[in-house]
Order: C-alpha cells, then structure tokens, then sequence
C-alpha cells in the first residue's frame, strides 16, 4: 500500500511540477514583468514543458523518492512480507544501533567488524584521492597549460579508451596483471629483484590500483576543466617574478583552481567510496570494505532494513565530510560546479 | 639566493648578437645586432605581428633564441631561465594575480625572493607611493581601474629591482587621455629610477615621444635605430619613411645622385631633395615630402607643387588639404590654412618646400 502510493505520487508529481511552473511562466508574462524574456518564451513551449518533465522526473525518480524510499526502509524492522504495514512495522533505531553495537546477542560492546570495514573505507578512500590528485595534477596540468593541440587530442584517447571496457572486467585485467602468476611477478621474478611473487592482493596494492584507475578519468577532467581557463601569463608573470616551478603551483595554479581541486577529490572520494567491482574483485583476504558489507546485508542477511540503514550512515556521512571538508577550504558548493 | 645572476648583472645594458629566432619554419626575429645602453629608455616600434613580442620574450627568457646570443650586464643569458634573469616583464595583458590584494601582487617577487614580511610590507608602500597608489593596498585587483591596474603591473615588476624592463604595449588597452597620462608617468618613473626600460608599441606617437632611441621594426628585421628626432626627419628606409608619421610618396627614377642630394623625375617634374643612402642613375626611387613641411608657395621655395583641392579637413588647430595632382595621385598638405584665405574644395592651390624637406629614397618593385 504505502509503495503503490508512493509510486502514484512519483509518476505525479513531474506533471504537478510541470504545472506550477506553467503557471508561474504564464503569471510572469504579464505586461511590466521581469524585463527579457522568461524561461518559457526562451525555449519554446514544447522544449520547456520537455525540460521541465525531464529534470523533475531526474530529480525525483533517481534521486528524492529512492533515497526517502531508502530512509524511511531504515527506520523499519525487517520483516517478512505479509507482516509490513502490521502493527509489528514500528518506527525503530534497531538498524542504526546494529552498526554500533551489533546484535543484542553478541557478547562484545562494540561491533568492530563494521566499523572497522567503515573506518578502513574512509580512510583508504581519503588516502586514494590523494593519491589520484598527486598523479593526476601534473597530467592535467600538462593538458590544460603546454600541451599542443594534436598531442592533447591524442593523450585525451588515451586516457578514454580504457573506459569503453566495463568496469568489473578492467577490474578483472588489474588481478589478472598482479596476480602471483601475474605479468608483474614473473617480470619481478625474471628479473631477479624478488625471489617469490609479492602478494599485491593480499597487502592491498591491488585495491588501490584498481580504485585509482577506476576514478582517474574523473579527476583528470574535472582538474583540466579547472586549469585550462587559467590565463598562461599569469604562469610567466610568476617565473618572471623569480618564482620557481613549485612556488608558482602552490601559489598560483592551485589557488586558481582550487574549486576544481575540491571538486575533482569530492567526485574521486565519494566514487571511491561507493565502489563495489574494486574492492569485491581487489580487497585482499582481509580487506572488509564497506560497500560489500551493504550488500551483503541485502543479498546475504536478506535484511533490508539493516542494508538501508548501513547505505544511509556511509551516504550521510559522507557528505557531511565532503561538505565539511569544502568548508575547511573556504568554498561554496555552487563554486566547485563550475 | 634565486638570482644569483640577477646580483652580478647589476647594470642594464642589454646586446644583443646574431640573435634570430624563428617559429619551425617561419622566421620571426631576422639577424639582429643590438647594443642597448644602461639607463636608456628604448622602444621597439613596429605594425602588429613584426616581432616585437617575440624579440621581448626572448630577453626575458621566455623564448631561447634559434641562433645567436642575449647578454645582460656582459653575462651570457643562454643557460639563465625567466626566473634566473635581471628583467621584468609587463604583460600586454598585465596579468596581474586575481586572486590577490594589491599588496600582496606587488610583493610577490619579494614572496619568492624570501623577504620577511616586515621588509616586504616596507617596500610595497614604497613603490605604492611611486606609483601612485597609497592607500590602495589592501584592494582586490578587480575593484582598480585600467590605468590603476597598469600602475600596479609596474610596481610590482620594480619591485624585484630588475637591472632591466621590459614593456609589452602596456598603454595600448588605455583610453586616448590616460594613455598621454601613463606616458608622462612612465618616462617620469624611469628618470626617477634610472634604469634601462625597453618599451615596445606600434603608436609612433608612443615611441617618440617617451624614448631615448627607437627602433623601427618590419617583418622581423630591425630597419633603423636612432633618437626620436632622427627617426622622423632622416627616415633611412621606405617602410620607416611611411610607418613613421605621414609621408607623400611621389615615385619616378633617380636623375642625378651626388653623395648627399639626389634628383629624382617623375611624372610631376623634378625633384631635389637629401638623398638616404647610396643610389644610381636610374634607379626606381621616391621622393618624400611630410605634409606639414608643405605650405602655401612662395618665392622662396625651392619646390612647388600645384592642383586641385579635392578634401579639406579642418582640425582645430591646423587643417589638413587634399590637393589632386596633374597625373591623378593625390597630394596632403598640413597647416595651410593659417597662412591663406581660407581655401574652397576645386580651388588650385600651389604648395611649396624646400630641398632639405625632401628625402629620395630608393624603392624596390612594389614597395611603397
Ligand atoms: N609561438 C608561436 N608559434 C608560431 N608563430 C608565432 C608564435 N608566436 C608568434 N608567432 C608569429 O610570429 C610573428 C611575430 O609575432 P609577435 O612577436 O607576437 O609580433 P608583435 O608582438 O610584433 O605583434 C607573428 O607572425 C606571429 O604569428
Ligand atoms: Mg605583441
């Protein structure tokens, strides 16, 4: 009952949406209005009611109503399926003390798995967009500011060609490269540098490379966006200066690009998180990363409240660190989506 | 510690020897040799894409040379990079750091240099008080105006105490009166500071009115150097003679050479005038009169030109006059009307000048 409705609202409210905005075009459009034309008059009748449709049912079938969906799952117990909308279906925190403190029944205080896996995967994520910004920066750089035109369309296939192969499998070719029996360790091995293959998996280097790899694309275009519109002579005007190549970086081009920077480690940070082919595919034996957790709480635990709880802690908290993060820096939301 | 070069390159004269510099294929920069003296105020003068950004660059360091040497002080450039040379550039664009406070762009170079904070704030309203501009410090870049903004590029570039500066068309983004303004203040600050400034324009007016010397560029090639003053009365080649202030050509083939005056026949007659350079009979030539050394025919003058008034412009404080020629060219005089009645459009008119106010040259084929 309470999903039909929700469905009825979803398939609604783009044309509830839509009407509102007809309306108020429509209210605008009365002489000594807004001076220029409005966002009806613009576009034409038939692109903006498309529009208008189109960005409310983005807006609210991929985002709001699967997130409130996912919310209000969270605060339910996990029943079967002819008890939901009983009396049993109560408002709980049950889902959220679970990650805590883990089930009634465990003996220890703590539920150190999971928070483990938790801490790990913000951690490790924090450390991979670091990593990926050192490696990117000088790439993007080189694009936006010395590149010729040629050379700079080539190198631009050769960092999208990669991405035309699915993920899971670009994943699978990472493993492959580093397993014992790997290109890798037989070169190591020929080469006589290592006397037994190194265990890349095992110690995580794999989990890094694939999670790396997989966000590249991201921070490479979202910092040579930044750093193309930055004027080359202010560049010369510091070397002039006297500066030397790391002072006019950290004093010129990286203040410049700054939302571009924060933009490009937000996008790498949360795709890093909430990435599965990587760590499923890469995570060592001992690697418990967070997103597997998730989903095994749906498909394994077939609890769904519980993975909905666990999806909301990793996506709130998230973006609480993102945004405090920005904040740290000084910027504005509006500023990075530039 | 980052010019050590900079410390023993005190004095600013600039040579350049054999340089030349070319873009793949195209030759940017032609063989120059070059001596620019410590102290000079020198500008480069030339038409757009002559060269003159490209000659710049390449003695801040920008731009390595194809061929050829630049010594600053009497020390070898080649192995010094922008950062490591005794210049400062002034961007045409000024590029002046957005992100920054007034202050804080002046005392950049200072920044890098490693200057305590103290020193450096010293400074800063030092050269703010040289330009001009107390009290504006603390201001962000964009809330200057043009000729604030351009004041701001110059403090900052002396601010690093360059032995030599090197300005891109600075005043060309001014308007017509902060652009005379700028002039003043920027030969003014020169006087003051004493050292060598190597100014690039293509207004004429700009060069001569600011420099110590000139040099006329075209297609890459340095056409002549000298004072203000020689450039406009003693043109040595046709492209100066015509770039540099107004000038009539009147073309034909050359009579009579002797070593310093020349006779040149053409279809209006013959003419005398000082000869530039080395010339023989026969030679296609032109001679070239400014319109201002024409003036209403007396006696006196030793060459007259007679025609038709096809254009009067009146100027305030001269008037400019077209006159037609027997053979169709057209001819301008300058000032003509103080000294007559004023003139009326399809009147004759006779002007006149004397020998010393006509330059023959010698031209090649097409050129002007
Ligand atoms: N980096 C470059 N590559 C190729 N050609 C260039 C480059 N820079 C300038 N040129 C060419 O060299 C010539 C001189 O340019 P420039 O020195 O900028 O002239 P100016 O400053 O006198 O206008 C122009 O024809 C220009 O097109
Ligand atoms: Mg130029």
């Amino acid at each position: 009952m309470r999903s039909s409705l929700a469905l009825s609202l979803c398939l609604l409210l783009p044309f509830l949406v839509t009407a509102i905005l007809l309306a108020g075009g429509l209210f605008r459009r009365q002489p000594n209005a807004s001076p220029g034309p409005g966002f009806f008059r613009r576009n034409g009748p038939a692109v903006s009611i498309y529009l208008v449709i189109a960005v409310s049912a983005w807006v609210f079938l991929t985002i709001v109503f699967p997130q409130i969906a996912m919310i209000d799952l969270s605060f339910h117990p996990n029943l079967p399926p002819k008890k939901i909308g009983g009396p049993e279906d109560v408002f709980t925190l049950e889902n959220y003390r679970y990650f805590v403190f883990g089930p009634v029944s465990s003996t220890g205080s703590l539920n150190t798995l999971h928070l483990g896996a938790y801490a790990a995967t913000i951690t490790a994520s924090v450390a991979v967009t670091a990593l990926n910004f050192i490696l990117c920066y000088p790439i993007a750089f080189y694009m936006a500011q010395s590149a010729l035109p040629r050379a700079l369309r080539r190198l631009i296939i050769l960092l999208i060609l990669p991405y035309w192969i699915n993920e899971v499998l670009r994943v699978f070719a990472v493993r492959l490269l580093l397993s014992d029996a790997g290109i890798v360790n037989r070169m190591l091995l020929a080469t006589g540098l290592v006397g037994t293959p190194v265990d890349f998996i095992g110690n995580n280097v794999g989990l890094y490379w694939g999670l790396s790899y997989t966000c590249i694309l991201t921070m490479v275009f979202t910092l040579y966006n930044a750093l193309e519109s930055l004027d080359k002579s202010q560049i010369e005007a510091a070397r002039d200066l006297g500066a030397p190549w790391w002072h006019v970086h950290m004093f010129i081009v990286m203040p410049y690009a700054k939302p571009g920077i924060a933009s490009g480690c937000a996008l790498t940070f949360m795709s890093c998180v909430g990435s599965i082919a990587a760590p499923l595919v890469l995570g060592g034996p001992r690697t418990l990363w967070f997103t597997p957790v998730i989903y095994d709480r749906f498909y394994q635990a077939l609890n769904w409240p519980l993975g909905a709880a666990y999806a909301v802690i990793l996506l709130v908290s998230c973006t609480v660190f993102v945004l405090l993060s920005l904040r740290i820096l000084g910027l504005k939301l509006g500023q990075i989506a530039r | 510690m980052p010019d050590n070069i900079g410390a023993t390159a005190k004095s600013g004269v600039v040579e350049l020897s054999d340089l030349e510099v070319r873009y793949g294929d195209f030759q940017a920069l032609q063989r120059t040799n070059l001596k620019i003296e410590s102290g000079e105020f020198f500008s480069f003068l030339g038409p757009s894409g002559c060269g003159k950004t490209t000659l710049l660059r390449t003695i801040s360091g920008f731009q390595s040379p194809t061929l050829g040497q630049v010594k600053i002080g009497g020390i070898d450039m080649r192995a010094a990079g922008p950062n490591m040379r005794p210049t400062a550039l002034i961007f045409q664009n000024l590029a002046l750091f957005p992100l920054m406070t007034v202050a804080e762009n002046i005392g950049y170079g200072l920044r890098v240099r490693g200057v305590p904070r103290r020193d450096r704030d010293v400074t800063v309203s030092r050269l703010l008080d040289i330009v001009s501009l107390l009290g504006h410090g603390a201001k962000k870049i964009q809330e200057l105006s043009g000729g604030q903004k351009q004041r701001v590029a110059i403090a900052r570039a002396l601010a690093v105490e360059p032995s030599v500066l090197l300005l891109d068309e600075p005043l060309s983004a001014l308007d017509l009166k902060l652009r005379q303004y700028m002039r003043a203040e920027l030969r003014a600050i020169q006087r003051r500071i004493g050292i060598t400034f190597i100014y690039i324009t293509h207004d004429q007016a700009e060069a001569l009115a600011m420099s110590d010397r000139v040099a006329v560029m075209n297609a890459g090639r340095i056409e002549q150097v000298g004072s203000p003053r020689s450039i406009y009365s003693a043109p040595e080649t046709p492209f100066v003679a015509s770039f540099v202030g107004e000038n009539n050509i009147i073309r034909g083939r050359i009579k009579r050479f002797d070593g310093t005056e020349a006779t040149i026949s053409t279809a209006l007659g013959d003419f005398t005038g000082r000869a530039a350079g080395n010339l023989h009979c026969d030679q296609p030539a032109a001679y070239f009169v400014r319109p201002e050394a024409l003036t209403p025919y007396q006696p006196s003058h030793e060459t007259c030109f007679a025609g038709e008034i096809v254009e009067i412009l009146y100027e305030g404080n001269s008037s400019q006059v077209t006159l037609r020629m027997p053979d169709g060219e057209k001819l301008i005089a300058r000032s003509v009307t103080s000294m007559t009645a004023s003139p009326m459009l399809g009147e004759r008119l006779r002007v006149g000048c004397n020998r010393a106010d006509g330059i023959v040259m010698a031209i090649e084929g097409s050129h002007p």
